[in-house]
């Protein structure tokens, strides 16, 4: 019995010598990431930011952007098509940027997902998603999408190769 | 030599979806490509594709790397505050690409790390030339992929230049894919929705790009 606990006692002496050892371990130092690069929507940054601010806009968090680059960003839309008035989904230059200046893309969790399919609006991106004619339509289209109608479509409707039905989705590269 | 250069002359005259969008990641590994956010096969399920590295030529794509030192991010908002309230993170490591998440980040906004307790699996880098992408399964049935595709996005991008220039009055019929034939280097993860804790149905999603601040040697 004495043994045993002799035993019992240099073993807890042991664990408790490795323990303090281990707390004496200097922790390892929190490694952090600066952001350099963000995406919500396609083409946000390319087309809407001005060419001195594009690193600024990376850097800054969606709750800071409509305040850090919506003047900007209305002014941009408006040299693009300075007849813009509203657009199909009804929208003035200020609502159209207020919705824009916020770069997240939205996704729906319950249903389809598509950037606009005719009836449901920003509910995701699908890999077949013609965004540019949508951004383009929205953009030079006017309030029925048919002003400019050379300016609403690339007349480039679908990817080079096909995609995959099942994951990872995206076709091997070239 | 020669070859990258023609790369970085093809670069600098070519952005679009998010593509060397800025001066800073232009032709970097912390470059942005694109971001989708879909329904999956499984419809139960929701698809993250972010893309990195773009306009490679298919003669490039087999240099082209994931960096060790560059934190790829999917950032969810899941209450419509604009906030992330969830990450899913990944980074390469020794061949793998290792991710974490969906996660509550320990840290929100521009300077953030990884959530080390939040390993959810590792998948090995498909190589290009494979014939079959390489996928994993991680906890949760979370789905993992990464390595080079091709670019999923289309677009007529030099007659837009064009336009926007002044140089053209319209768009050609039919129009020319610029990234035809051109390639990515694409994480994709294919997430059970019930693990995105989307609160009102919607989420907010954005993909971020991080580089290791310096002084840390791994």
């Amino acid at each position: 019995m004495k043994k045993k606990l002799k035993i019992c006692l240099t073993w807890m002496t042991v664990l408790v010598f490795f323990a303090a050892c281990k707390k004496h371990e200097p922790a390892p130092p929190a490694i952090f990431y600066d952001q350099a690069d963000q995406m919500g929507r396609p083409a946000i940054n390319t087309v809407f930011i001005s060419p001195a601010d594009k690193d600024k806009f990376n850097g800054t968090t969606p709750t800071q952007m409509p305040a850090a680059f919506g003047p900007e960003m209305k002014a941009n839309m408006l040299a693009l098509n300075p007849g813009y008035t509203t657009n199909l989904l009804g929208l003035t230059a200020d609502q159209f940027i207020g919705v824009l200046s916020t770069d997240i893309l939205n996704a729906s969790a319950t249903g389809k997902t598509t950037f606009y399919d005719g009836t449901n609006v920003l509910t995701g991106r699908a890999l077949g998603d013609d965004v540019i004619d949508v951004e383009l339509t929205l953009l030079f289209g006017g309030p029925d999408g048919h002003a400019n109608p050379g300016l609403t479509s690339d007349h480039v409707n679908g990817n080079d190769v096909p995609f995959l039905t099942a994951f990872p989705y995206l076709a091997n590269p070239h | 030599m020669i070859l990258s250069c023609a790369f970085v002359a093809i670069a600098g005259i070519v952005l679009a979806a998010d593509h060397n969008d800025a001066p800073s990641v232009k032709g970097q590994t912390t470059d942005i490509t694109d971001l989708y956010v879909f329904q999956g096969q499984n419809t139960d399920n929701l698809v993250f594709i972010g893309s990195t590295q773009g306009l490679l030529a298919p003669s490039a794509t087999s240099a082209a790397k994931f960096d060790p030192h560059t934190l790829i991010q999917f950032k969810i908002d899941n209450n419509g505050d604009n906030v992330e309230d969830l990450v899913i993170q990944a980074i390469y490591h020794d061949g793998k690409i290792n991710v974490y998440g969906p996660v509550r980040p320990s840290h929100t906004g521009t300077r953030t790390k990884i959530e080390k307790e939040d390993l959810i699996g590792s998948v090995p880098v498909t190589p290009y030339g494979a014939t079959l992408p390489i996928v994993a399964t991680g906890s949760n049935g979370i789905r993992l992929f990464a390595g080079p595709r091709d670019d999923p996005f289309f677009f007529d991008l030099d007659q837009f230049h064009k336009v926007v220039a002044g140089q053209a009055s319209s768009f050609n019929n039919p129009g020319s894919d610029t990234f035809a034939g051109t390639n990515v280097l694409s994480i994709i993860v294919e997430v059970p929705k019930r693990l995105l804790h989307a609160s009102t149905g919607k989420l907010g999603v954005w993909l971020t790009t991080s580089t290791q601040e310096s002084g840390h040697s791994d």
